[in-house]
């Protein structure tokens, strides 16, 4: 299948933004979230992607939004496409998507571990306010880029006595040059 | 005939769909298998909600062994992400290895050698025959064939020892990095090789007539946990528990990569799609795996560079772009979906690992009228690893 073409005959049915052809058999479509449902649709009845690879979300902090990433899979036709779908993401608080768990069941696990590790809600969907992974978590949804692990480490856990951390760039070259850093270890 | 009860009605479901379990009534009882049970695959529990010996509802719960690798790689650089991705999945750890390169490669522009993608076939081929052989004993054990477990072990120490000497390695290898592998095959492998694949076959010949021919263990799982054709794209069925249900899906014909166009097999398929059936297909395919390695062994290159030139990896920046990298794993589509936005980082790294749908959501679907005696070997049956459901 020429995903080119496929995204075309979205196109005259959606409306679709970005296309990006990652290679032959993959590519990444770019659309608004109001569409996302019909898409999937005609893409699973009509086009013959019948697999849900993924769901999950990429933080784009900088520029205020989620991404959410619909993977799915054509095996006849050995492709796959990804729908993007971008989200308003919230300083604080939950971001809020459609559910998509009467279109694949299996997307309600996708989607309660969204919801936990990036504070995207997807209302409607079974055992969503369950946890998944964390157990008594208050803090930030700890997959957002915003949540700083090192931070987090620091205060939770104590150190081992003795280690040291260090930047790799750095310390590989104080260890390669180590004349042209006098004060570095060798 | 035996008495079939109609379970249309039972337990009653409330007005939303949810079913209207009373635990005060005495009818039912809360029962965790699990995360310390014999009858668990690994670090995770199934709330099993019972009614006399019959589960009438199942949750699975994970988080016993999360780690956050996905955020730990954020933090990292390329190439410092490449020695934790293998920790993801202890058992099978190669598949981690091999999508994460690729993906790195694909993002950066690098084309691995050849005579990288034969190696990188060969371990994955390996360590798929590890992962079946530790599935085989603990789908025995479930069933109280603890000798199974003994022999598979054995014959999968065996190949550890070959994964030592090629790696320096037993469990995590370390050994697949973007731009190629890490060094050729030592001299003698092929040898040392072939007399651990006679072995197996041996092995798995007893495993065949102590196991596959035993009136307890057919009794407990012909006709047991049987997965409906019908479920496989609502629940992301893929791999042994598809191929079992008789739909022969495999990356490795699907979307062939690596040197698997070069080689000759055909994926195992099964049509029963119950315990037995799948324990089967699983047993079968150690064997084409078998065939994959002595074909590999017989076609690869001996000479040639085994890594491409990649950029000074403490300064490694790769352009924004995401792509998606699938192998067929011993459990199915194994998948990493890489983000890149210009820095020396991952944007996001997301593991697809098939327990993430076999053991959630397939798992409760078809543990509900489960006697409880089964339940550990229906949860074996679908073969799941739980690190990779929680990453």
């Amino acid at each position: 299948m020429n995903l080119s073409d496929l995204y075309y005959r979205l196109k005259a049915l959606f409306p679709l933004g970005e296309l990006t052809e990652q290679r032959p058999a993959l590519a990444f479509i770019t659309l608004p979230a109001e569409f996302l449902r019909p898409t999937l649709l005609h893409l699973r009845d009509r086009e013959g992607f019948t697999h849900l690879v993924l769901l999950t979300a990429v933080d784009w902090i900088e520029e205020g939004r989620f991404q959410l990433t619909y993977l799915l899979s054509n095996r006849t036709q050995a492709c796959d496409i990804g729908l993007r779908v971008m989200i308003k993401r919230p300083a604080s608080g939950l971001a809020t998507m459609d559910s998509i768990h009467d279109v694949w069941p299996t997307a309600a696990t996708y989607q309660r571990e969204l919801r936990e590790m990036f504070g995207i809600d997807f209302p409607g969907s079974p055992r969503i306010e369950e946890e998944f992974i964390l157990e008594g978590w208050n803090d930030i949804p700890p997959y957002r880029r915003d949540f700083d692990t090192l931070k987090y480490a620091n205060a939770s856990f104590n150190q081992r006595p003795g280690r040291e951390t260090r930047d790799p760039a750095t310390h590989m070259k104080q260890q390669m040059y180590p004349d042209m850093n006098p004060g570095g270890t060798t | 005939m035996s008495y079939v009860p109609d379970r249309s009605q039972y337990p009653a479901k409330k007005a939303d769909g949810t079913l209207d379990i009373d635990l005060t009534s005495g009818k039912y009882l809360k029962l965790w298998q699990g995360p310390n049970h014999p009858g668990i695959t690994g670090n995770m529990s199934v709330e099993l909600t019972v009614c006399g010996d019959e589960v009438v509802e199942g949750k699975t719960h994970v988080g016993y062994l999360h780690r956050g690798f996905e955020k730990l790689m954020e933090r990292r650089t390329f190439i410092q992400c490449f020695p934790i991705v293998c920790r993801i999945c202890v058992p099978e750890p190669d598949f981690n290895e091999y999508c994460y390169a690729a993906a790195v490669e694909e993002l950066a522009g690098i084309q691995s050698p050849v005579r990288s993608d034969w190696i990188r076939t060969l371990i994955l081929e390996m360590g798929r025959i590890n992962s079946y052989m530790m599935y085989l004993g603990g789908q025995a054990g479930a069933f109280g064939l603890g000798v199974i477990a003994q022999w598979t072990t054995y014959v999968r120490d065996l190949m550890l020892d070959r994964f030592e000497e090629l790696t320096g390695a037993r469990i995590y290898h370390m050994f697949i990095m973007p731009g190629g592998v890490r060094d050729g095959l030592p001299e003698g492998f092929d040898q040392r090789m072939e007399e651990t694949l006679c072995e197996m076959e041996r092995t798995l010949k007893d495993v065949y007539e102590v196991m596959f021919c035993n009136a307890v263990f057919k009794k407990r799982s012909v006709g047991v946990g049987v997965i409906d054709p019908a479920w496989l794209e609502d629940y992301g069925v893929t791999g042994p528990n598809a191929r079992a249900a008789g739909v022969a899906k495999d990356v490795r014909k699907d979307q062939p990569y690596l040197v698997y166009p070069e080689l000759d097999f055909a994926p195992v398929t099964g049509q029963d799609s119950d315990i037995y059936t799948r324990a089967d297909v699983r047993r079968r395919d150690v064997l084409v795996s078998i065939d994959l390695i002595r074909q590999i062994l017989a076609k690869m290159p001996r000479s040639g560079p085994l890594m491409a030139k990649v950029p000074n990896v403490l300064h490694w920046k790769i352009p924004r772009g995401e792509t998606y990298i699938r192998g067929e794993c011993s459990r199915g589509e194994y998948g990493y979906y890489l983000v890149t936005d210009g820095s020396g980082y991952p944007r996001r790294v997301n593991v697809r690992g098939p327990s993430y749908t076999h053991a959630m959501a397939l798992l409760e679907r078809m543990i509900v009228n489960v006697n409880i005696s089964d339940v550990a070997g229906l949860m074996v049956s679908l073969h799941t690893y739980p690190p990779e459901i929680e990453r």
